[in-house]
């Protein structure tokens, strides 16, 4: 979605006049042919619609190294140019070894998250264990495909440690399709913030340089901070507060940084 | 007397007024081994005997976790105790959905005790043949519930049910009115030892790391059952009572607070 597009649902307000052009955009005639959710409405002016989703902004990602894998999110939620909130949690634990971040509409975040907790709890009491994090990412597809025909408005990160004790990022799309990653990020600020982890956690567009190592846990976590303070300044719907999670053999560990709140 | 002409059919009441298949599915609990439940001001503590059908068999599991805050000992027919299981999780999962809190124990025993007697009152059905112990900690704190195939259920402070567990009630007749303040471990010794009260002379003659599982819930923990190896702290509990007493060289020592398990 454009960002300098309004809310869609200042379409459906009574005392619109479609005619009357206000604050320098025409109302009714936008449609994003390259978000799928956007649908055209051939309908005539002045006529009510329900649009069933919103876009509450906010940024996610999921950042992995040889054991380790840090999620994060920022807090902020955004409705129009508004921002009802300034700290809403977009992060859940589901197991001591995989956490799962999600941005897009919150509601169907909140929705989401519950069913999978469900979904989770139903796993352990059958197979008297906890789900591994490849269980997890091709169950969480598997629930976002079954609402293909209207979809959790949720794009997702997940991101925690394998069987084998490394650390994987998977990112989603809102009905499901995954890839494991090292390096994934989502959200308003997602095209902002994707260049910037391909070239410092992964170190593609670089030259090849064979003594460069991978990047360690610490240091991981100073790029992330980097990375949404700047994600921050340029995207309006990112700020207010990061939280922070680390996943290591260890287990969860939860921190929170703040950021600019403008 | 007439027993046995108004016995075969679950919807004939015999003239005695009494529904004798119902009977007959409590006798099937008397048959399980033995469980027991005993509750303080802040946990509750269920102890179980797990019997094996032979040297080659496992011995059976009887312990199963509902939620994070209850979960439940079981005694008699082991399949019809996998079903009511199924439900009680069912129950807890669909509450915390809609209501995002734990489901109250008083209500889930209800909802259980609810569905038992459905199958005490259709010609097509017979009536579960378990009793649970229900044992569990929520916003009025730790309870524990006695379910029936009848469709009774009860709240106690202490309560032993399947096969031989008079010899635990007794024990816990005596010894019930210094639960409320005693802590996890002496709480926990409680139960082992009226667990204790129910093995034979002939077949499971003690208590041992295999055929024993403990579960403790309450304030602040989790359901989380013990068994195997893990159980091995509360069974060292109560022997090391019994080699003190021939001693009698310490007497101190024997009321000596016990450390964490």
């Amino acid at each position: 979605m454009s960002i300098l597009q309004p809310n869609a649902s200042v379409r459906g307000l009574p005392n619109a006049d479609p005619r009357v052009a206000s604050s320098g955009f025409k109302l009714g005639e936008h449609h994003d042919p390259y978000d799928p959710l956007d649908v055209a409405h051939p309908a005539a002016p002045l006529s009510r619609h329900f649009h069933p989703y919103e876009d509450n902004g906010g940024t996610v990602l999921s950042v992995s190294g040889g054991d380790y894998t840090i999620v994060a999110s920022d807090t902020r939620l955004g409705s129009g140019y508004s921002v009802p909130t300034r700290y809403v949690s977009r992060v859940i634990k589901l197991t001591d070894k995989a956490v799962l971040a999600s941005s897009g509409m919150h509601t169907d975040i909140a929705i989401l998250h519950k069913v999978l907790r469900i979904r989770l709890t139903q796993y352990r009491h059958r197979h008297r264990k906890e789900m591994s994090l490849e269980a997890i990412s091709q169950l969480l597809s598997t629930i976002l495909y079954y609402r293909r025909f209207q979809p959790y408005y949720t794009f997702n990160v997940l991101g925690g440690i394998d069987e084998n004790g490394q650390g994987w990022s998977y990112g989603y799309d809102a009905i499901g399709s995954h890839e494991k990653v090292r390096a994934v990020c989502s959200g308003s600020g997602q095209y902002l913030l994707q260049p910037v982890l391909d070239n410092q956690v992964e170190f593609r567009q670089m030259a090849a340089d064979p003594t460069r190592k991978e990047l360690q846990l610490e240091p991981c976590v100073e790029l992330v901070k980097d990375a949404f303070t700047s994600t921050c300044e340029r995207d309006i719907y990112t700020g207010d507060l990061v939280e922070i999670c680390r996943i290591t053999a260890k287990g969860v560990e939860m921190e929170k940084f703040e950021l600019r709140a403008d | 007397m007439f027993r046995n002409q108004y016995d075969t059919d679950i919807t004939t009441y015999s003239p005695q007024g009494r529904l004798h298949q119902v009977e007959y599915a409590m006798e099937a609990v008397k048959q399980g081994s033995a469980v027991v439940g005993v509750r303080s001001n802040t946990h509750v503590i269920l102890a179980t005997l797990k019997r094996s059908a032979s040297e080659l068999a496992s011995h059976q599991k009887k312990l199963s976790e509902i939620d994070d805050h209850v979960g439940v000992a079981i005694a008699g027919l082991t399949a019809d105790a996998r079903v009511l299981t199924r439900f009680m999780r069912n129950e807890c999962l669909n509450h915390k959905y809609v209501f995002e809190q734990p489901l109250a124990l008083s209500r889930l025993a209800l909802s259980v005790a609810d569905k038992c007697q459905v199958s005490t009152q259709r010609a097509s059905k017979r009536p579960f043949g378990v009793g649970l112990l229900l044992a569990g900690y929520d916003a009025t704190g730790p309870h524990l519930f006695q379910t029936c195939p009848s469709g009774n259920y009860y709240e106690y402070y202490a309560m032993a049910i399947g096969s031989r567990s008079q010899g635990a009630k007794t024990y816990l007749e005596r010894t019930f009115d210094s639960f409320p303040e005693c802590t996890v471990d002496q709480l926990a010794k409680h139960a082992v030892l009226a667990l204790r009260e129910t093995v034979s002379s002939s077949k499971d003659t003690e208590l041992t790391l295999e055929n024993t599982a403990v579960a403790i819930v309450g304030k602040g923990t989790n359901f989380v059952i013990y068994e195997d190896d893990e159980v091995k702290p509360y069974l060292d509990m109560i022997d090391a009572d019994e080699e003190e007493q021939p001693a009698e060289a310490e007497p101190a020592a024997a009321d000596a607070p016990m450390t964490d398990a």
